[in-house]
């Protein structure tokens, strides 16, 4: 093979130009034929193979289209080469092979249009989850018999007691922050005492449960919009569908309990490290006591604080979980879509949770609650 | 290379655990033929097939290829071997995220980064029309084309290099009879013109007969039987027996001997 596919230009004696292939032409050894096929004259009549060693498709293919774009004939092929120019020829060269290019312009507004329509659609595509999820769950409580326990409890384990190793370490690092920031901060007014009103009230309020859902959504809503996801591309799905199963029940229901049921006592948990870890600085470089910590910390924090968690706690968490849910239906096709989607879902209920938290904040100091 | 034997597996033992799936195989594909491999399911027909291009580490034995080793080879090794054949796996294991044409262009820009665009494009083009697709499939993505014509778009990107080994794992399953049918002569058409020597992994008993010049049957972990369906019609080893004297093996039998009748 060691010949290099190769070609001359001849002058026959009656003024016309014949094009003489030699060597193995085969794709390993073609080179830039290709290049300087494009550059040969149009005067070619002639294209002959005699000196060819060797011939493959893609040998042939370059032979046909010069030939055909020449109007050349083929001279001297032998068998296998004729062969292989006839199998190459049937392609109708008209279907593009590559998509029809458009103006920039036009696919930006392609674009704009396109992410317009997506926006709206997949809304109402959520309202009617959600919608299904409701009916669901109210079929689910008049049939309590169908309710599927089991998967619950399971789901208690992954999004719940599973996650309490990074969430307590992740809390326990941020009271730690917090206090550390506000005792430089304070410190500049002498008001150092007040660090601990920044922890009880900052924790049980906002950033407990705020970044326990983010956590959550991470660790468990893009959990569940992979697993489902994954289902869908499986045909699983359509597989319980048929059986009569409702995949809203079978998949969403269980999942949704499971995170609104964990997610306050994630986040009364993470309170608490966040709270040890603040007392822990408080103690060390501030030099409070813990029980002058925990005496303090009563007066400065309202019941109401743990309250406002409590109440937004659940909340988020069904935010999450039906978001997780919700994005892995949505996954059609192929296997990039459950990335794609699993992504989605993380960035949807992360958004969410944080518009709603401040829709929460503005609400409860309204009510007179701060 | 110089007895004509393209791949020839010898002593080839392969065991999972306690499971073992071959003892001391031997088999021998030859130049420019379409040999089909048959056996109950479990029988390790895939494994085999897995073992010889290299996807699986066989327990011991000798596999060559060409003529050239391929046990202990690494990756990068054996990429000189690798574009001397195609591979069609079962769900024709296209690449979800890119359109039929892209798919066939991967290998092609593998190993060929200097070819020009458009000589990749004319070269997808019509390898798509040689595995007998539309024109139009070529920029489609694999989850809008149906079973078939996911197979023909493996069989396009398992030509993309120009092949003389093609390896096919049941390219006629989840088929319907026309389609199996279309897709049984293909293969005989692309072997022809082509020239190319085919390792077809199968249960469909009519493409045995149709297209395979020889059959080779897995049972007990080993080669139980290689030859031409006559040869091992007459041979009375049970299983063989039953395959191709069930209803469904005289069936495809009495199909075959009416077309070869016309």
């Amino acid at each position: 093979m060691a010949d290099a596919a190769d070609f001359i230009q001849e002058t026959l004696p009656d003024g016309s130009e014949i094009v003489r292939f030699s060597g193995n032409l085969a794709i390993a050894s073609i080179g830039d034929l290709d290049a300087r096929l494009h550059d040969l004259p149009d005067s070619v009549a002639q294209i002959d193979l005699d000196n060819v060693t060797h011939i493959d498709t893609v040998g042939a293919w370059l032979v046909y289209r010069t030939a055909k774009k020449h109007g050349a004939a083929i001279v001297n092929a032998d068998k296998d080469a004729a062969r292989l120019i006839e199998a190459v020829s049937g392609v109708d060269d008209s279907a593009p092979v590559a998509p029809v290019h458009v103006s920039p312009l036009n696919r930006f507004l392609g674009e704009v249009g396109m992410g317009v329509v997506v926006a709206f659609t997949t809304l109402l595509h959520f309202l009617g989850f959600v919608g299904q999820v409701v009916k669901a769950s109210a079929i689910l409580m008049l049939n309590p018999g169908r309710f599927r326990w089991h998967s619950v409890v399971q789901h208690f384990d992954m999004v719940g007691v599973r996650a309490l190793g990074i969430i307590g370490l992740m809390s326990f690092l941020i009271g730690i922050v917090i206090a550390q920031q506000g005792a430089v901060q304070l410190r500049q007014f002498g008001a150092e005492v007040f660090t601990i009103n920044l922890i009880g009230r900052l924790t049980f309020r906002e950033l407990g449960i705020l970044m326990t859902a983010i956590m959550v959504a991470g660790r468990s809503g893009s959990a569940f919009a992979a697993q489902i996801g994954t289902m869908k591309i499986t045909e699983e799905i359509d597989a319980m569908r048929t059986i009569g199963v409702v995949p809203a029940e079978a998949l969403v229901v269980p999942r949704v309990i499971a995170t609104v049921v964990m997610m306050p006592l994630l986040g009364i948990y993470a309170s608490m490290m966040s709270i040890i870890g603040g007392g822990l600085l408080c103690w060390i470089i501030l030099e409070i006591p813990p029980e002058t910590f925990i005496i303090r910390l009563r007066e400065v924090t309202p019941m109401t604080d743990f309250w406002i968690g409590m109440i937004k706690a659940p909340v988020f968490g069904a935010i999450i979980a039906m978001a997780g849910c919700f994005q892995g239906m949505q996954v059609e096709g192929n296997s990039e879509q459950v990335g794609l989607k699993t992504t989605a879902a993380v960035v949807q209920a992360i958004f969410l949770v944080i518009v709603l938290d401040a829709f929460f904040a503005v609400f409860f100091s309204e009510i007179g609650w701060d | 290379m110089a007895d004509g034997n393209i791949i020839s597996v010898q002593g080839l033992c392969n065991s999972f655990g306690d499971q073992i799936i071959h003892k001391d195989l031997d088999l021998d594909v030859r130049q420019g033929e379409i040999l089909g491999v048959v056996g109950g399911s479990g029988t390790g027909k895939s494994v085999l097939m897995r073992s010889i291009i290299g996807l699986q580490e066989p327990t011991s034995g000798d596999i060559h290829v060409f003529g050239e080793e391929m046990i202990g080879k690494e990756e990068d090794e054996a990429t000189d071997v690798r574009r001397r054949w195609g591979v069609l796996f079962q769900g024709g294991a296209l690449f979800s995220t890119l359109t039929v044409a892209e798919n066939v262009q991967v290998p092609l820009r593998e190993f060929y980064p200097d070819f020009s665009p458009d000589l990749l494009e004319e070269i997808a083009r019509y390898k798509i029309h040689l595995s007998g697709l539309p024109a139009e499939a070529a920029h489609k993505y694999p989850s809008e084309l149906s079973g078939g014509m996911r197979k023909r778009a493996g069989l396009a990107r398992a030509l993309a290099m120009d092949p003389e080994l093609l390896f096919l794992d049941e390219p006629t399953a989840g088929l319907d009879p026309i389609g199996a049918a279309n897709f049984d002569n293909l293969t005989r058409n692309l072997k022809e013109t082509l020239g190319l020597t085919v390792f077809l992994i199968t249960h469909d008993l009519d493409t045995l007969y149709a297209i395979c010049d020889r059959v080779a049957v897995l049972a007990d972990h080993k080669v139980i039987a290689i030859g031409p369906i006559e040869h091992l019609l007459a041979t009375d080893h049970p299983w063989i027996k039953e395959y191709f004297s069930g209803p469904r093996g005289r069936a495809a039998r009495r199909g075959h001997a009416k077309r070869v009748d016309k």
